[in-house]
């Protein structure tokens, strides 16, 4: 066996697509470098960025890296569109099968793990321990690590583009195709190592944030005066731990099966594909839910703060989450219904998933009765907002409808499946963290964003996203599977595929107005300054602090006697004066390369794995443990700001610059 | 643009959606909504119910959020504001009780329905039953005709009007054994068997597919049903045991290697144990060895 496993000059792409996309990324990290270097910011990048472990910069990390994913997944997107909207009949458009087969798998993975989970866990790190009144997360060093960990499957998955290839086999790699026997490349190992790390990741950030919000909260406020969106990740934080476990399980014996030639879900020698089909799915089907609730509980925020009303039916709001919650693992069979489970079996995870419409509708009649006898401003979160209800009521039904076993088997693996997860993905979480950053973003960057490119992009995105799913549900209809990469023109698909391309179009028209309002808004930020550090007149702690907070968030933590505890302040504020507050002393975590170590580290034990480089495997392995030992044995781990220094520092700070 | 400008404006825009969506749909049916066999007939008057249950909720939905918004924004100031009134038990139990009620209605629905179109449920039908076996390959589909001696490959004669018992297996990874205007589908797995009971109602020709990604000619994997009448099957029976190929362990050796684009055929089938043969092909050895103690 080679020094290089399998790892030979093969890897590299030939064909002209595949060799253009990684050439373009080869040269954006040398132009990143080049830049880098250019202007010397090689230090501060290290010592304000990769050795971090403020959950603050985390947060700004992740959502840069989850926006960068984003146009990746839309590009992948955009190649699929245009593939099945040109090959028709005696056209085979841009891409052969197996490229084709790997672009959608690369693209659902990503959009998943790395845009969606990233955007997620994004607003949780810049968010969640600024509402409930905390200077930091419970672990700050877990937090960094768990960043590192998801930056490293990331790496792994845009790799397999420059070395090597994806997996062929759909996003959740059903067995037996992708076993040794059918997909003997490397693709499906890029798939497992890049989704197993990032993974871990995940699983660590869960416990964190579910430590935190349990045992970090400001004095005075209980767990039923939390902001909604505190509530919606506590939830999701206890699916992340029941689930996510089960996806590092199936992946491993995934891998053993490929590796070692063992026979968990191999369809011979005992093996079981089915117990593979259902494994995934106990991790997947949570796995949306763990989506969706964040992106509820930051509807849940904007429409409060920009009704100017109170949160209504705060605790049925919090019954519906727990409800959710609950019932999100008892439905995971939904997703196959036509393995012949039988009627008995597949009725009753029918009516599961039916009984899951009934707290998310109670949630949307609460949104519309804050919204009722409130002052409702229309600023671009809240046309999220109302953009969300049309596609996700709409989704919904489409959700109900395949809720229903027959009915799903006529609709199971069609494009209507494909259109009803779109809209409860694009409509749901996308809109929702949209919402969010574009709510939070004065909180974070101390400006505002532009108004009129955030209104431009979100009628874009609405419109696209009809015109791009809407003919994807009449093609389920008309008997289109999903995952074609070609088909006969008497199907007569072709007309609405165009329609959807364009959609597609529209879409991507939406992105540019999101980037350029990035762009405007940094280049004119003076005029969108925040300087009172609550510029929407908002609700809850986040807002009590200035924008951006400093690396200690609260100078003196905040009490919490009510729901809306900023809002209360503010009212008695208006009634008296402010305490002259009393500083002391603060301990604050120090930076440490330690996280980025072990992601390093279990990048290249992945890379291993996959091309069976036989030292490399254990090296990072080794390199992983090392990394813990040193972390373990070092005591010196934080540092002390002097109450003296803390007055000093908050004094220049209140001073406008 | 002036406001009356912008509703002619939209007015005609949704006119023409409409001529050209009506235009485009009858020439190209829409499957599901077009069935053609007793189950899919069914599945789409299942289909339109829940629909029209879901709608009960949905379109309030719609009418309260743009009415309210719309009501209480910011600039009309005549409108009341309570900004503190964040609670109303009877309202709450409204929206709690009002999809719980439909929930019941549908969730009734679901588990009657798992069962009357339970895919493994045999029909009933004056007519004897057909018996068809069906092995998924890499990437063509190949039906046997046990009782008629007779399979062909990519093609699916049946009789109308008679109940055909679909047992379905592979011989490929995962696939899933779909025709649309008939019935909804079943996955197809290796080393295990599957059940699926359609009925044809109209003689026509159905377009068949698998439904689950199956590997690199996935989209080439599909099938004609064709239906015809009892008398025009026994003939094309009759006309098929004359065929040249004969299906016997080797030539399936043949046709199970991966191929894509398979053309249409036939072939005499005299061997009643291959089918069996492609299912234990998966079983554990080990089983076999244990089983002859």
């Amino acid at each position: 066996m080679s020094l290089l496993g399998k790892l030979t000059l093969h890897a590299i792409p030939h064909d002209p697509i595949t060799l253009g996309g990684a050439l373009a990324m080869v040269f954006g990290a040398l132009a990143v470098i080049a830049l880098l270097t250019y202007f010397k910011r090689w230090k501060w990048l290290w010592r304000e960025w990769l050795t971090t472990v403020d959950p603050k910069k985390i947060g700004v990390m992740y959502i840069l890296t989850a926006l960068i994913m984003l146009l990746r997944g839309v590009g992948d997107a955009v190649m699929m569109r245009t593939q099945q909207a040109t090959s028709v009949g005696a056209a085979h458009g841009i891409l052969d099968a197996n490229h084709f087969q790997q672009v959608f798998t690369a693209h659902g993975s990503i959009m998943i793990f790395f845009v969606a989970m990233g955007l997620m866990f994004g607003l949780i790190n810049l968010i969640v321990p600024l509402q409930i009144g905390a200077r930091d997360v419970a672990f700050p060093f877990l937090n960094a690590t768990s960043f590192w960990l998801y930056i490293a499957g990331a790496l792994l998955m845009n790799l397999s583009l420059v070395i090597g290839e994806m997996g062929a086999t759909g996003w959740l790699a059903y067995p037996p195709l992708s076993e040794l026997a059918y997909s003997p490349g490397v693709g499906v190992d890029y798939w497992i190592w890049s989704l197993q790390i990032a993974g871990v990741g995940s699983l660590l950030s869960g416990v964190n944030f579910f430590v935190t919000i349990l045992k970090m909260r400001a004095p005075g406020m209980t767990l039923m005066k939390m902001p909604m969106f505190v509530w919606s990740v506590l939830n999701a934080m206890v699916l992340v731990i029941f689930a996510f476990p089960i996806l590092t399980a199936t992946l491993g014996m995934l891998f053993l099966d490929r590796s070692l030639g063992m026979h968990f879900f191999t369809s011979t020698f005992g093996g079981n594909p089915m117990m593979y089909v259902n494994l995934i799915w106990a991790w997947g089907h949570p796995e949306v839910y763990i989506l969706i609730l964040p992106a509820f509980g930051v509807f849940s925020e904007v429409v409060s703060a920009f009704s100017h009303k109170r949160l209504f039916g705060y605790k049925s709001m919090v019954i519906a989450l727990a409800a959710i919650t609950f019932l999100s693992f008892t439905v995971w069979l939904h997703h196959f219904f036509t393995m012949g489970a039988g009627a008995d079996v597949n009725a009753f995870f029918g009516i599961m998933t039916m009984a899951i419409a009934i707290p998310t509708g109670v949630k949307i009649f609460n949104w519309i009765f804050t919204m009722y006898r409130g002052r409702v401003e229309f600023k671009t979160p809240m046309l999220w907002f109302l953009g969300f209800v049309v596609t996700f009521t709409i989704g919904g039904a489409a959700g109900v409808l395949m809720a229903v076993p027959p009915a799903d088997f006529q609709l199971h693996n069609s494009l209507f499946l494909v259109a009803h997860f779109h809209t409860m993905i694009i409509g749901g979480v996308v809109f929702g963290y949209f919402a969010g950053i574009t709510y939070w973003f004065p909180k974070i960057f101390g400006f505002r964003l532009n108004e009129r490119l955030g209104k431009y992009a979100f009628w874009c995105w609405l419109v696209g996203f009809c015109l791009a799913f809407v003919p994807l549900y009449i093609l389920g209809l008309m008997g289109a599977t999903r995952r074609l990469d070609h088909y006969d023109p008497s199907m007569g698909w072709q007309g609405l595929f165009i329609v959807a391309a364009v959609g597609v179009g529209v879409i991507c028209l939406g992105i540019a107005f999101q980037l350029l309002q990035f762009g405007v808004s940094i280049w004119k930020r003076h005029e969108n300054l925040d300087v009172t550090g609550d510029p929407w007149d908002g609700r809850t702690l986040e807002w009590s602090t200035t924008s951006p907070p400093p690396e200690y968030n609260f100078a003196v933590i905040p009490a919490a006697s009510e729901r809306d505890a900023f809002w209360d302040t503010k009212q008695k504020r208006a009634h008296g004066g402010e305490p002259t507050p009393v500083y002391k002393d603060i301990v604050v975590p120090k930076n440490t390369p330690i996280g980025l170590l072990i992601a390093g580290s279990s990048f290249l034990a992945g890379f291993g794995f996959i091309w069976h480089i036989v030292w490399l495997a254990p090296l990072g392995i080794l390199g992983v443990l090392a990394c813990i030992v040193v972390r373990l044995a070092d005591d010196d781990t934080e540092y002390t700001i002097p109450a003296e220094e803390l007055k000093q520092l908050e004094l220049s700070r209140k001073q406008p610059a | 643009m002036g406001k009356k400008a912008r509703l002619i404006g939209g007015a005609l825009l949704a006119i023409a959606v409409i001529v050209l969506a009506v235009a485009y749909f009858r020439q190209h049916p829409v499957a599901v909504l077009d069935p053609k066999g007793v189950i899919a007939d069914k599945e789409f008057r299942l289909m339109v119910t829940a629909a029209i249950l879901s709608a009960v909720v949905i379109i309030p939905v719609f009418v309260l959020t743009f009415t309210v918004a719309w009501k209480y924004r910011a600039s009309n100031k005549r409108a009341k504001h309570a900004p503190d009134w964040d609670h109303n038990t009877a309202l709450e139990l409204t929206w709690w009780g009002i999809p719980c009620a439909i929930i019941l209605v549908l969730a009734v629905l679901a588990w009657t329905s798992s069962h009357q179109l339970d895919p493994y449920r045999k029909l009933s039908a004056t007519t004897k039953p057909l018996a068809v076996q069906v092995v998924a390959l890499q990437w063509k589909w190949l039906f046997i005709y046990p009782a008629q001696h007779v399979a062909t490959v990519n093609f699916l004669p049946i009789p109308v009007g008679t109940p055909i018992d679909f047992s379905i297996t592979s011989d490929a990874p995962m696939n899933s054994f779909w025709i649309p205007q008939l019935g909804g589908q079943v996955y197809a797995m290796s080393g295990m068997q599957t059940q699926l009971h359609l009925m044809a109602d109209r003689p026509g020709t159905y377009y068949g597919a698998s439904a689950n990604i199956s590997g690199a000619g996935f989209a080439s994997m599909n099938f004609t049903a064709d239906a015809m009448t009892q008398t025009d099957f026994a003939r094309w029976v009759s006309y098929a045991r004359q065929a040249k190929q004969h299906l016997t362990q080797d030539s399936y050796a043949q046709l199970a290697k991966p191929s894509q684009n398979t053309p249409l055929g036939a072939y005499v089938a005299d061997d009643d144990n291959l089918y069996g043969t492609i299912l234990m092909k998966y079983m554990p050895a080990m089983d076999m060895g244990e089983m002859s103690h």
